[in-house]
């Protein structure tokens, strides 16, 4: 078929107005979520330094998220409207809950585990931070998919798994970071295992976008892209070969994990201005889906009774 | 299509107003008798005192303005065609179509949907309108809206006479940062006055009134245009069936709504939030059996 048709080549729907602050949150979000769990899971299973460290970084991660998401607002000091409405209807909405639950929660915990005081209500708060950390390290994809921008609207089956799986693998990778080999392991794996998820889930998602993936292969959501597979790929490699018998191996891959965990939250943001910016991508699979499955937007001449016969 | 929480057809929160709620409202704007004079966009500038956003030359026709956002809430587009006017007319001829564009106020609005502060409301008469006391600047509403229609504006909000006070410096990367579109005059109607550029357009090609009525209207204008025989008219967002459950204000059109910027097959994003929900959790219960896992395998240390 031909190009799209549009109006003097001008987008359709409008790029968003976030800044850098918002990819920085999907990284320190998914990272402080995950890490949540991989602190109470430790403590679980009786790995009291593991456990600790996760809560220090689950705690910390949730404590920027805030602040970076207050100063991307156009009125900052009106941050707390957020929460004066409960609206399923809002991922944002939605997401400032489970954000205000899951870091109030971490960063209670991580205070009393610092002061080393009221055991049963730090372990409450850990509780609480993990059952809210994995929402929170998978509504941002929700809440990009929940857009009329393609390249994010379309993707809306993988983008929560695809967040997750990274916000778990930069959990892992963080907390390999500060320990020794011989305490990390359930870490390093963690790490391994969801990064290699991460990697194949980038790949489902431009696969199955098709055109509209294109975007993915270009600018700066094609650069971003390929630092994000290039540094996971290597971290994983180091971590599963190297990780177990050194420190200074272990760190490495660590860092490259949370690294390509980074750029991949920035290749997708990127992605939604790029797709935002071309007509074509709005007007060709509505088009093409109006030819299949006959217009609906559209009322013709001869249709219009039958249409007002249905009433308002 | 519905979008979750919305019953079809009927906007979601207009029913709530109970004995304060007015028949719905709207603009049929028919594209077949508009000049391109730009009377609205004047009118509605005027009256809602929004701010000049300096001079651009286009090269893109007679339009200066180039696409609706928060300081052009009516845009008029210029469409020069090498098409013939009427469908029979075998001989290839010139065209020039104009369309003045406004927000839709949807029935299932993804902009009111998104809104994490409730700012966006659906008012007594069916429209959506942002509450500017209320916005705080998150701009989620400006990628829904599959129109492209909503905006952050971000100029000095002293343009704003004054009653914003200017932000701290260190805040002060966006000056006003709010949403801003049209209201469908949400003061004029409740001073019982159509909005502005309906009473600025000297075609009727703007025609406000209640919704049904402008829907039969609507119909029978466009009948009378395919008698005549006028090449590509069609209604455009007319039905309440299409995917964002029908327009508050639809268009005649007389080609295909990608020629004026408009997506030909609109439906709301939130129609698919539902399933998006359910998706979330699984991957949310993956991530935590995931972790669980790599103590089960290989040891807690
Ligand atoms: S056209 Fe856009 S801004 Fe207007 S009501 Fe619909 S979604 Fe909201
Ligand atoms: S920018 Fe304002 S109106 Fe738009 S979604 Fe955010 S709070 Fe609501």
């Amino acid at each position: 078929m031909t190009d799209a048709r549009s109006y003097y080549g001008r987008p359709v729907v409008k790029e968003p107005t976030w800044t850098w602050e918002i990819p920085v949150y999907f990284f320190t979000g998914g990272m402080g979520g995950a890490s949540s769990v991989l602190g109470l899971s430790a403590k679980l299973f009786g790995n009291e330094k593991l456990s600790r460290t996760a809560l220090y970084i689950g705690a910390a991660s949730d404590a920027v998220s805030a602040p970076l998401l207050i100063s991307d607002l156009g009125r900052p000091e009106r941050f707390h409207h957020m929460l004066r409405v409960f609206k399923v209807t809002s991922p944002m909405n939605i997401g400032a809950w489970i954000l205000t639950v899951a870091g109030g929660a971490s960063n209670t915990a991580a205070a009393l585990e610092l002061l080393g005081i009221l055991k049963p209500v730090k372990l409450l708060a850990e509780l609480v931070a993990s059952v809210f950390g994995p929402p929170l390290a998978t509504y941002t994809g929700v809440l990009l998919a929940d857009t009329a921008i393609p390249v994010w609207h379309e993707a809306r089956h993988e983008l929560p798994w695809l967040f997750g799986a990274s916000g778990a693998a930069a959990a892992g990778a963080a907390a390999s970071l500060f320990l020794d080999p011989d305490e990390a392991g359930p870490a390093r794996r963690l790490a391994v295992g969801a990064g290699a998820a991460e990697l194949t889930l980038m790949q489902v998602m431009e696969q199955r976008l098709g055109e509209t993936g294109e975007v993915y292969k270009r600018e700066e959501a094609g650069k971003a892209g390929r630092a994000a597979k290039a540094l996971t790929a290597a971290g994983v490699a180091v971590l599963a070969t190297r990780g177990k018998g050194s420190r200074g191996a272990q760190a490495l891959g660590g860092a490259l994990v949370c690294a390509g965990s980074m750029c991949m939250r920035w290749s997708v943001y990127k992605a939604g201005f790029q797709s935002a910016r071309d007509p074509k991508y709005v007007v060709k699979p509505q088009r093409e889906r109006a030819r299949r499955e006959g217009t609906k937007a559209s009322t013709m001449p001869g249709e219009s009774r039958g249409a007002a016969d249905r009433g308002t | 299509m519905t979008s979750i929480m919305e019953p079809s057809g009927v906007p979601a929160g207009y029913e709530a107003w109970g004995d304060d709620q007015h028949a719905r409202v709207g603009f049929f704007t028919d594209t077949s008798v508009c000049i391109g004079c730009k009377a609205c966009e004047v009118a509605c500038k005027e009256w809602n005192l929004i701010p000049a956003d300096g001079q651009d030359f286009l090269a893109q026709s007679y339009d200066n303005t180039g696409e609706l956002n928060s300081e052009t809430w009516r845009h008029v587009a210029f469409i020069e065609q090498e098409k013939p006017l009427r469908a029979d007319d075998g001989a290839v001829g010139l065209r020039w179509l104009m369309e003045s564009d406004v927000c839709k106020h949807c029935t299932h609005a993804a902009c009111l949907d998104v809104c994490p502060t409730g700012s966006l409301f659906r008012t007594e008469f069916g429209t959506v309108v942002v509450q500017e006391d209320i916005c705080n600047g998150c701009g989620y509403c400006v990628p829904a809206c599959p129109f492209g229609v909503i905006d952050k504006r971000d100029m000095k909000s002293t343009a704003n006479m004054g009653h914003q006070p200017d932000l701290p410096s260190f805040l002060g990367k966006k000056e006003d940062g709010r949403v801003w579109k049209c209201t469908l005059c949400y003061d004029r109607l409740k001073g019982g006055h159509e909005p502005a550029c309906a009473k600025a357009c000297p075609t009727k090609s703007i025609q406000f009134g209640p919704l049904d009525e402008l829907r039969e209207r609507a119909d029978q204008r466009l009948e009378k245009l395919q008698d005549e025989g006028w090449n590509g008219a069609q209604l455009y967002l007319r039905d309440p069936d299409d995917g964002i459950g029908g327009a508050g204000a639809f268009f005649l059109l007389l080609d295909d709504p990608e020629v004026y910027g408009l997506p030909p097959d609109p439906v709301v994003t939130t129609a698919f939030l539902g399933q998006m929900w359910t998706n979330m959790a699984a991957a949310a219960a993956a991530l935590a059996v995931g972790v669980v896992g790599g103590f089960v395998f290989g040891g807690r240390k």
